[in-house]
């Protein structure tokens, strides 16, 4: 393990950025809230809450119907903030862009609408073990409805995916649907690897990039997949938005998901003409003041720099791996890969025989929060060989100071249950 | 505010460290079930048997937090030896106790909903004892944890229902 980069030389001003977070101001239990649960859901900068408010206050109107100014003025903000993540991302053009509830409504997206019209009965569906039940659950009901085959790609010990079969495994699919970066164990995947192999096998590729767009800088045409479903709430934004991207081609060969308002361009009493991309998938009214906030949340992170905000967590996860290891010995079990820079910040760990809940529930009183359970990944956990883990997982405004506190907070509840 | 001694009072930690009637019964005869905590990941494996009405025999398998695990093994205390009357009615009263809602509902009219958890529980069956299972009582200040305590219960109605199916 690399030795953890000294706080003076963060690339980021945690300090700075902590005054961004209202949030982080609280008091909890008469402690400082110490959040550690951001791979879960981030918190919200006073510049994404402003971009809110004044959005309600000011221009409040639907969108692409009415003549009148504020409705010119929610039309230019919904569509600019569709801008902003296509350039945050990469994407060739905004048309790419279809806002969505959130990553597991994008994902369904991709399952029902283009895999219902596009998979038959035998064809292989390839996903990994790693997967989130969002990148499951959709295929499992295909497998139901369809007859798709479902096969996995393994995880080995070291928190990696096996790739030893792949080639095996990809043999005639037609989709290979796989996480960008595990929320439990972040795992970084070779993406583009994994993309090539779908697309020699002559398979779709699908990135769930929902833990990796928040962290590290993405480019989605370099990935060269067909589709990225990502979302909002844990990259600074509010909750209720979420992103597919989807080349221009796949888009297009994709049928409307969702229909009704907004998607068509004509209704007849013998049937409708759908609407051009992206808006053929955006059935209703839009979550319009959510994608205002989530066009600054992408304003926000551009501002403190991807790659300041993923050096800055490589080397928070590597003073969190070091002093904790050090701290509790082989008291401490934390999951996945061991080298930093093959890694997001999300650590999942359990602590000598304490079920996670246990632990999660002393560390509350200390005012940190950090998530117990499965993480919706419950085939991912039989591999583990656990029912549950806790997983505290880091952000922009994570320092030292907080790592230290769950280090305490561990220490207590060790202390509680032996006592 | 709730602190962690209303949780994890004494007898508590006593069955979690020291779970009674923890294993396996030959199934058949006896009836097995699987509970699933989905928030948690907590499981519960039960095993049952019943004769002429009565619970003759539980053994509690799975693993789960000290509240999921301390709660099975008082509920397994609790029952064995009871008939299949005592133990519902034992049941009622102790989801009774874990209802949030029925604490707050069941509170005088304008008086504080959230301090009636500590006064007569208004949900007890009549003629009932809970016994140890009291300790429990806590939980419900920890709404999310009410869940981990009423695991056993649900698996063992389920149980019940699955063995009265099979016996008849």
């Amino acid at each position: 393990m690399t030795a953890a980069t000294p706080a003076q030389t963060d690339p980021l001003d945690v300090e700075r950025i902590k005054k961004d977070f209202p949030i982080l101001e609280r008091e909890v239990r008469g402690q400082r809230l110490v959040y550690l649960d951001s791979a879960n859901t981030s918190q919200k900068p006073r510049q994404v809450l402003d971009a809110i408010q004044t959005y309600y206050e000011r221009s409040n109107a639907n969108v692409h119907r009415g003549t009148y100014l504020i409705a010119e003025e929610a039309t230019a903000a919904l569509e600019g903030a569709r801008a902003k993540v296509a350039r945050f991302i990469g994407a060739a053009s905004d048309r790419e862009v279809v806002f969505a509830k959130n990553a597991t409504e994008a994902l369904n997206l991709v399952a029902k609408a283009w895999g219902r019209a596009n998979l038959r009965a035998g064809d292989p569906v390839v996903i990994t073990e790693l997967e989130h039940h969002a990148n499951i659950v959709p295929w499992h009901q295909l497998v139901d409805e369809v007859g798709i085959e479902l096969r996995w790609i393994p995880v080995g010990a070291d928190g990696h995916l096996d790739l030893t079969d792949l080639d095996r495994l990809v043999d005639g699919a037609r989709v290979v649907s796989f996480a960008a970066m595990s929320n439990v164990l972040g795992t970084i995947t070779p993406v583009e690897r994994l993309v090539a192999a779908a697309h020699d096998a002559g398979a779709i590729a699908v990135v769930d990039a929902s833990q990796y767009v928040p962290h590290l800088a993405t480019d989605v045409a370099a990935w060269g997949a067909d589709f990225a479903a990502f979302t909002g709430h844990k990259m600074c934004g509010p909750t209720g938005i979420g992103v597919l991207w989807g080349t221009e081609a796949i888009l297009d060969a994709t049928p409307p998901f969702l229909t009704g308002g907004e998607m068509i361009l004509n209704v007849t009493k013998e049937g409708f003409t759908p609407n051009e991309l992206p808006w053929k998938f955006e059935a209703g009214t839009p979550p319009i003041a959510e994608a205002v906030g989530l066009g600054a949340a992408v304003d926000y992170l551009s501002g403190l720099g991807m790659e300041a905000v993923r050096e800055h967590e490589v080397a928070l996860t590597a003073y969190a791996l070091r002093t904790l290891t050090d701290r509790f010995g082989d008291d401490l079990t934390v999951h996945g890969p061991s080298e930093p820079a093959e890694r997001g910040g999300v650590m999942s760990f359990t602590y000598r025989d304490l079920h996670p809940h246990d632990l999660t529930q002393v560390f509350d009183e200390h005012g940190v929060c950090v998530r117990a359970g499965h993480h919706c990944a419950k085939p991912l956990m039989r591999e583990l060989g656990v029912a549950a883990t806790a997983r505290a997982s880091l952000y922009v405004y994570n320092d030292e100071a907080d790592v230290d506190a769950l280090g305490d907070a561990i220490g207590a509840a060790s202390e509680f249950f032996s006592s | 505010m709730p602190g962690l001694e209303d949780l994890y009072r004494e007898i508590i930690l006593d069955h979690y460290r020291n779970p009674r009637n923890r294993g396996e019964l030959s199934s058949p005869p006896a009836t097995r079930v699987e509970g699933f905590n989905p928030l948690c990941g907590d499981e519960i494996v039960l095993f049952l048997d019943v004769d002429d009405g009565v619970v003759s025999d539980i053994r509690i398998g799975g693993q789960g937090c000290s509240i999921s695990q301390s709660s099975a093994s008082m509920m397994s205390a609790a029952v064995k030896g009871k008939t299949l009357d005592e133990v519902r009615a034992l049941s009622r009263a102790f989801k009774g106790m874990m209802s949030i809602h029925e604490q707050v509902l069941d509170g005088e009219p304008g008086g504080n909903g959230a301090s009636s958890a500590d006064d007569a529980d208004p949900t007890a069956e009549a003629g009932v004892k809970l016994g140890d299972l009291e300790a429990l009582r806590g939980v419900v200040k920890f709404p999310v944890r009410i869940k981990c305590a009423t695991l056993s219960w649900n698996t063992l109605l389920q149980g019940l229902d699955e063995s009265a199916a099979s016996a008849s």
